[in-house]
């Protein structure tokens, strides 16, 4: 009998710890070993960094594989208080556009930088989609340290994809717009004849990485939805799907999918090169910003620039070639061979494939179906390597794993389909939770993929986690894709809305990781080099506050002398030279932000103070034993008052008679 | 019946293990780390007869120190202490976050002194003057990333602190 309860009891305890463990729904996709797949012991480095993009929130997020651990969230595109990013002074540059400050946009895809092919972890692109621009992430600071605009863009969609040596970086306009150097004040109906779709084509500097934009192409007015470079056999080439080639400018879910096929565009951009060596592009004026963020100076600079030249693809005959693809293509990849071209036909029942070879033959033999907009249209048979019939319902994207397999997405069938490219026939199925939209395979989309594992990001999330009220957490899916089968073995969560994402093994990365900013090249124009140059310095209305903080207080932290009217900036210099032991700074009433400077840096807070009375400051990182004592006060004394400029650390004792 | 009770306990025990994982709380928070080190749990370490208390742990060994100061090597000392060490360290014997200079070249061997200053979480977890030390400050000296020539320069400004001529 007492046998019996202990055996009951243990039998509550082994399925109680079970069904923790396991999905709510859907478990039964789950096989036994699931979770040690997936699982990274307490203090263990996972094996890949994924970069998955923040989707409306501007940001991009930075995960563990296999285990799904957030590992940080770099800012990008919005404003970021955990990081006082476009907050601080320093670092508000970096969110200027040609429209001004754009403190919230949306970022769709990251894009890693790359080396014969590769991908190589020094760099990380990233699009903003609604104000366009192309943001490069420093991946030894995983920090945003460079944002270029785009003029005569608009919705900068087929973008950021890189060349196979990141000789460029490409952003296509999504909505083709009249460009910038003509009179926009047009009828929205008259675009066939006003709207223009450009193509930009950013130079990345061999060695530090600096973007320019190199040149633009002018194309007809369409929309170009993706893109991918081509590799290998195909590198000078770049394709871009386009979409509403019905030129429609309203209602465009009925009347831009009106026409059976629309286009691959298939873009010779060493030709293109060619021709503005030879002079042949256009100078235009128009208006965009570059944004660079120095680690030297901790501060970032903004500058307006205002040329850019251009190529007309309409006149210039051999750079840009359309092919047919079925039904409003999204995603257009290019196999690691370089020589097979997928295109995803959203609306279509089947995936094209095409051929780099036959392509070339065809625009050798001029096999041309007509044209389109100026732009030659090669016959579809022409460019078809072949059909994957009856793959699944709305494809939308492909990765590869280098073995020989695609696997694409479909957003209406929720699922993805592992197929073979040489005999297109359908090998795998695996449902998704729920409708997902773009995938990921380490290096899925370069020359070597690293085919262990597949992400899948997913659009809709209903049941998969707990509620929390009408806005869900997003979410992921891992599989494992090591076996003949993708295994599914893991969901999390993620920021925003995950669009596209990389991932790159861990150790073409961690090693190069700055752990600190030496604080003897700081070159900040407010840095305080040690507590003896911490000083108020008061220039007219303005007073800039030199400040240090190190474990466990700030020099200086009383002071006297700031009047109603003043505006204050604090340039506080983090003096600790040790990893992972930043100092936040915070006044009451600042109405911007607060700050959180990095070991070696200087940052300024700039605040008005509302009324007279006494602020506390602190720090808001908790840094030590002591941290709760690192905190100080601000006097604000009324306009014109006479009260002195002071300022002093362990110094500023009470007065004799106060004490009693 | 036994096997079977037995074999439901391992089945129990494992599911628990499974469904939460090795709970080592390695925790982050510097505190935390303070008071264990402090309360010397890791006495074994210290009692590890390969750690050399005179020496400290570090690359430093048999630094040869002048008796004489270097003056201009002190000067660049000063230099660094300014922008590194001042914040807690004054150079009276009055603590601040971190105990006065005064005397300190005389209290360790020069080995010592480097070996701290540029390995400094590893002797904090093992040597116990500092250990000792950690208990009256709290705040674990923080690694200042040192450049081997810096450290020697401190040392020599510690000297000149302490009266070498």
């Amino acid at each position: 009998m007492k046998n019996n309860k202990v055996v009951s009891l243990a039998v509550i305890i082994a399925l109680g710890s079970l069904f923790a463990c396991k999905p709510k729904n859907a478990g039964n996709a789950i096989s036994g070993d699931a979770a040690a797949k997936a699982y990274v012991a307490p203090g263990k480095y996972d094996e890949f960094y994924n970069f998955v993009s923040g989707g409306f929130s501007g940001q991009m997020a930075v995960y563990g594989l296999p285990s799904g651990r957030l590992l940080r969230v770099v800012p990008v595109f919005s404003v970021d208080p955990e990081k006082g990013y476009g907050y601080s002074e320093e670092s508000k540059p970096m969110l200027n556009t040609s429209h001004g400050m754009v403190p919230w946009d949306d970022l769709h895809h990251p894009e890693l930088s790359q080396t014969n092919g590769e991908v190589d972890g020094r760099w990380l692109f990233g699009n903003a989609n609604n104000t366009p621009r192309v943001a490069r992430i420093d991946l030894t600071t995983f920090r945003t340290a460079e944002i270029i605009e785009l003029p005569n863009s608009g919705g900068n969609h087929s973008s950021p994809f890189i060349t196979e040596n990141t000789e460029y970086v490409i952003a296509g306009t999504r909505f083709s717009v009249p460009p910038d150097d003509k009179n926009g004040d047009v009828p929205i109906n008259s675009y066939k004849k006003n709207f223009k779709g450009t193509l930009s084509f950013i130079s990345v500097d061999k060695t530090d990485g600096k973007m320019a934009i190199a040149f633009q192409i002018e194309c007809p007015g369409v929309n170009f939805d993706l893109s991918h470079s081509g590799k290998g056999k195909s590198h000078g080439w770049f394709f871009f799907s386009c979409y509403n080639t019905e030129q429609a400018n309203t209602l465009l879910e009925v009347n831009a999918s009106q026409r059976d096929k629309d286009f691959i565009m298939a873009v010779n951009w060493k030709k293109a090169e060619e021709y503005i060596k030879a002079g042949k592009g256009k100078k235009q004026k128009v208006r965009y910003a570059h944004n660079t963020y120095s680690d030297v100076t901790h501060t970032a600079t903004s500058e307006i620039l205002t040329d850019v030249t251009v190529l007309d693809s309409k006149e210039l005959k051999d750079i840009c070639y359309f092919i047919p693809c079925p039904k409003s293509p999204h995603g257009c990849d290019v196999d690691p061979s370089g020589e097979y071209i997928v295109g995803s036909g959203k609306l279509a029942a089947l995936i094209p494939v095409f051929s780099f070879d036959k392509m070339q033959k065809a625009i050798a033999a001029k096999d041309y179906a007509g044209e389109f907009e100026g732009i030659p249209v090669i016959k579809y048979e022409s460019a078809l390597y072949g059909e994957v019939k009856k793959p699944g319902l709305g494809p939308l994207h492909t990765e590869f794993d280098g073995k020989g397999n695609a696997y694409t997405s479909f957003f209406v069938s929720s699922e993805i389909v592992k197929w073979n490219i040489k005999d297109l026939k359908v090998l795998d199925r695996a449902s998704t939770f729920y409708s997902v939209g773009h995938l990921c395979i380490p290096g899925g989309d370069s020359r070597k993929p690293n085919p262990k594992y597949l992400i899948a990001y997913n659009k809709i999330t209903k049941d998969r986690y707990l509620p929390t009220g009408p806005e869900l957490a997003q979410s992921a899916q891992l599989f494992d894709i090591s076996g003949d089968k993708m295994q599914l073995i893991l969901d999390f969560p993620t920021i925003g809305e995950p669009h596209y994402a990389q991932a790159i093994a861990a150790e073409k990365i961690k090693n190069n990781s700055v752990k600190i900013f030496k604080i003897e090249e700081n070159q900040n124009p407010y840095v305080s080099k040690g507590e003896a140059t911490a000083k108020v310095v008061r220039e007219g209305n303005k007073v800039h506050v030199y400040a240090t903080a190190i474990r466990s207080h700030f020099a200086p932290d009383n002071i006297e002398g700031i009047r109603m009217g003043d505006e204050v900036y604090f340039h506080v210099t983090n003096l600790e030279q040790d990893w992972d032991v930043p100092h936040g700074f915070a006044i009451k009433g600042a109405d911007n932000a607060e700050l959180l400077i990095m070991p070696g840096e200087t940052q300024t807070l700039k605040w008005i103070p509302g009324k007279v009375g006494i602020y506390p400051m602190y720090c808001t990182d908790f840094c030590s034993a002591l941290h709760q004592e690192m905190q100080g006060y601000v006097r604000v004394s009324p306009a014109g008052s006479n009260v002195p400029l002071m300022f002093s650390t362990g110094k500023n004792q009470p007065a004799k008679e106060d004490q009693d | 019946m036994k096997k079977l009770l037995s074999l439901c306990i391992a089945f129990s025990i494992i599911a628990i293990i499974a469904a939460c994982g090795g709970s080592e709380n390695k925790s982050q928070d510097s505190a935390t780390t303070e008071t264990t080190s402090a309360s010397g749990s890791e006495s074994a370490t210290n009692a590890n007869p390969s750690y050399d208390p005179n020496r400290g742990e570090g690359k430093f060994k048999d630094v040869m120190i002048a008796d004489k100061l270097d003056v201009a090597m002190a000067a660049d000392g000063k230099k660094a202490y300014d922008i590194k060490c001042s914040s807690c360290h004054k150079l009276t014997d009055e603590r601040l976050v971190g105990p006065g200079w005064k005397g300190v070249s005389g209290r360790h061997q020069p080995d010592w002194i480097l070996n701290f200053i540029t390995n400094t979480d590893a002797m904090i977890d093992k040597d116990p003057k500092v250990q000792a030390q950690l208990e009256i400050c709290l705040v674990r000296m923080p690694n200042q990333s040192l450049s081997d020539s810096d450290a020697r320069a401190l040392l020599e400004f510690m000297r000149e602190n302490d009266g070498v001529k």
